[in-house]
């Protein structure tokens, strides 16, 4: 059927005389067929997106509102999903730990690539070496990152307190214990993730003009106040969007928790998406999870908006 | 190639910015080692170590005999084979499926004008603001009952390859980089009778080749290393990717088997990476000063 759509007009380019730089608007007929044309080009990706991007986006939206059990008919029950996951006491500890988890990973996953992409820029030898070995835990796949760790964390021989003792410090709890649980996968995740961050910033350090740090210099400008007055300031757009772009990954942080705590211990760990995932699995309440979901939405359609209009805004200026 | 960064040369070449600056790159390289590099040699040699050695404390930091068992374990006693077949079909479904697709897609978005073509664009966009994660229950509720056709594709590679499609990243790369081909050369070829499929395959595709490498990789690596969906998607274990097979076992088989069949699930990533590192390195880096 698409076949022959494609195959007919072909010959029929072959005959058309040759069009003036912009297309000119044809005759009816031939407009048609290159919309015939560029629909079929089309066709696929538009199928794809409809089903797994547009029409779960409106679903989540009708299911929040609905008693929702695969198999049989969905009834209306108004907002009685918000009120049942708004009681839930996994619903504040989840949102605690999700927003704990993201401003940790903020305050470490943010400064030390920042820290680490000013020194490498710095150096001038074996550069290719600094740059495979940052991004290396990024091409390790996370669930074998999380594994990894979670034996590191092992109470017993894991590595994490082998290291301590080696150094004659207290040995820790880690991912075991309640107060330092978070923590810990913070570590993790930032661990795995950094190398792209790294990267991105060593790319926009790069682009400072060389002649600003002159500038400053014989300005009588030290080393901080280089940083401070010329590197900070020349990179303000980079680091503004890597922030935001990872509160919106760290937020919907999953693997880590489900693999290394499995959301203990008690519920130390549980994160957003994490209840999700129980609501829909566990307590098969779909309902219940696409209210859920919707919530997360809202948040992270905050972030994303934010950053949107950040860079359409830099763009045009 | 020498630009003036933060600290200028002439400081560095004075004696006393020499002594600075290899401490400083002593202090770097040490730190990077023992920070990216020892948690990964860590894994090979646990995967290397006998069950006793593994638990010992304190730990060896060279295994006392490399053994093969654990590999070889691995590889009988889950199956490895079989689960990193499911993986490697997964994987390359899903980067065709993309390539073909959104090349396509992108292709009529750029260059063949069709009509509410700014609104689908728009549309397509719009799902980058959408987080994909928060979207995964109903999305999994539309896999498992497709609308109209009422069909499952649970327990179906179908259910990773065409989600996949909907990359509005990918398909956006392409979009722009097609943009950036002048419309004259497509003309050029269109006077000489090439049809739009013609055109696609015999002057836009080899003419983007270095946006194809970054989206062939993306594709890949999001498909080996994705765990949420395949989760949901898989529950019979003959049918899951490494990932969620790696979790799902790792309750009740021997650490040391567990700690190889992680290495093994690593190796065609870094493979992967360590023949295209200047590829993917450069292409995050282009990627963030374009704003």
């Amino acid at each position: 059927m698409t076949k022959t759509a494609q195959r007919r007009p072909v010959q029929a380019t072959t005959v058309r005389p040759v069009p003036a730089h912009p297309v000119p608007k044809g005759r009816g007929r031939r407009r048609l067929a290159d919309q015939a044309h560029a629909y079929a080009f089309l066709l696929g990706g538009l199928i794809c997106f409809a089903l797994f991007s547009w029409y779960p986006a409106i679903r989540a939206v009708v299911i929040a509102f609905q008693k929702y059990t695969p198999g049989s008919s969905p009834e209306w029950v108004g907002t009685d999903n918000f009120s049942r996951v708004l009681q839930d006491p996994e619903f504040a500890a989840a949102w605690r730990n999700t927003l704990t988890f993201t401003l940790l990973a903020l305050l470490i996953g943010f400064a030390v690539p920042f820290v680490l992409a000013l020194v490498l820029n710095e150096v001038r030898h074996a550069k290719a070496f600094f740059r495979v070995v940052v991004y290396l835990p990024v091409m390790i796949p996370p669930v074998v990152s999380a594994l990894l760790w979670k034996w590191f964390y092992d109470p017993g021989a894991g590595l994490a307190n082998e290291a301590l003792r080696f150094a004659h410090l207290p040995t820790s709890n880690w991912s075991n214990g309640a107060d330092t649980a978070l923590v810990s996968l913070v570590i993790v995740a930032t661990w795995a993730n950094m190398g792209g961050t790294v990267l991105i910033y060593l790319a926009a350090l790069q682009s400072v003009p060389g002649e600003l740090y002159e500038a400053a210099e014989l300005d009588g400008a030290n080393l901080w106040q280089r940083i401070r007055h010329v590197t900070i300031p020349q990179t303000r757009f980079v680091i503004l969007m890597l922030m935001l772009l990872q509160i919106i990954a760290t937020m919907q942080v999953f693997t880590e928790p489900f693999v290394i705590t499995g959301g203990g211990p008690e519920n130390a760990t549980v994160t957003v998406l994490y209840l999700i995932y129980k609501y829909a699995f566990l307590y098969n309440d779909f309902g219940g999870a696409c209210a859920l979901s919707l919530m997360l939405l809202v948040v992270l359609g905050l972030f994303s908006a934010l950053y949107l209009r950040l860079t359409r805004f830099e763009g045009e200026a | 190639m020498s630009t003036r960064t933060l600290v200028s040369p002439a400081a560095l070449g004075r004696p006393g910015g020499k002594v600075t600056y290899w401490t400083v790159f002593t202090v770097v390289l040490v730190l990077f080692t023992a920070a990216f590099l020892f948690p990964v040699y860590w894994m090979v040699t646990g995967a290397a170590k006998s069950p006793d050695e593994v638990a010992r404390t304190p730990p060896t930091l060279v295994p006392e005999h490399w053994r093969s068992s654990g590999f070889t374990d691995a590889w009988d006693l889950m199956q490895l084979p079989r689960i990193l077949g499911n993986t490697v079909v997964q994987a390359a479904g899903a980067w065709l499926f993309q390539l073909v697709l959104c090349t396509a897609a992108a292709y009529a978005l750029s260059k063949l004008r069709p009509a509410f073509g700014t609104v689908i664009l728009g549309a397509v966009l719009a799902t980058l603001m959408v987080p994909a994660q928060a979207l995964v229950v109903p999305k999994y509720l539309t896999v498992a009952d497709l609308p109209l056709i009422h069909t499952s594709l649970l327990n179906d590679p179908l259910a990773i390859w065409l989600p996949a499609v909907a990359n509005a990243f990918n398909l956006y790369l392409l979009k722009r980089f097609f943009d950036q081909i002048p419309r004259d050369v497509l003309e050029a070829a269109e006077i000489d009778g090439a049809g739009r499929l013609r055109t696609l395959w015999s002057i836009v595709l080899p003419m983007s080749r270095p946006v194809l490498g970054v989206v062939s990789i993306f594709a890949l690596v999001a498909v080996w290393q994705d765990f949420l969906w395949p989760l949901m998607v898989f529950s019979d274990t003959g049918k899951q990717p490494i990932s969620v097979a790696l979790v799902q076992l790792s309750q009740n088989i021997p650490l040391t088997v567990l700690i190889a069949a992680m290495v093994i699930a690593s190796i065609p990533m870094v493979a992967l990476f360590l023949v295209f590192q200047r590829h993917i390195i450069a292409g995050i880096s282009a990627g963030s000063t374009k704003g």
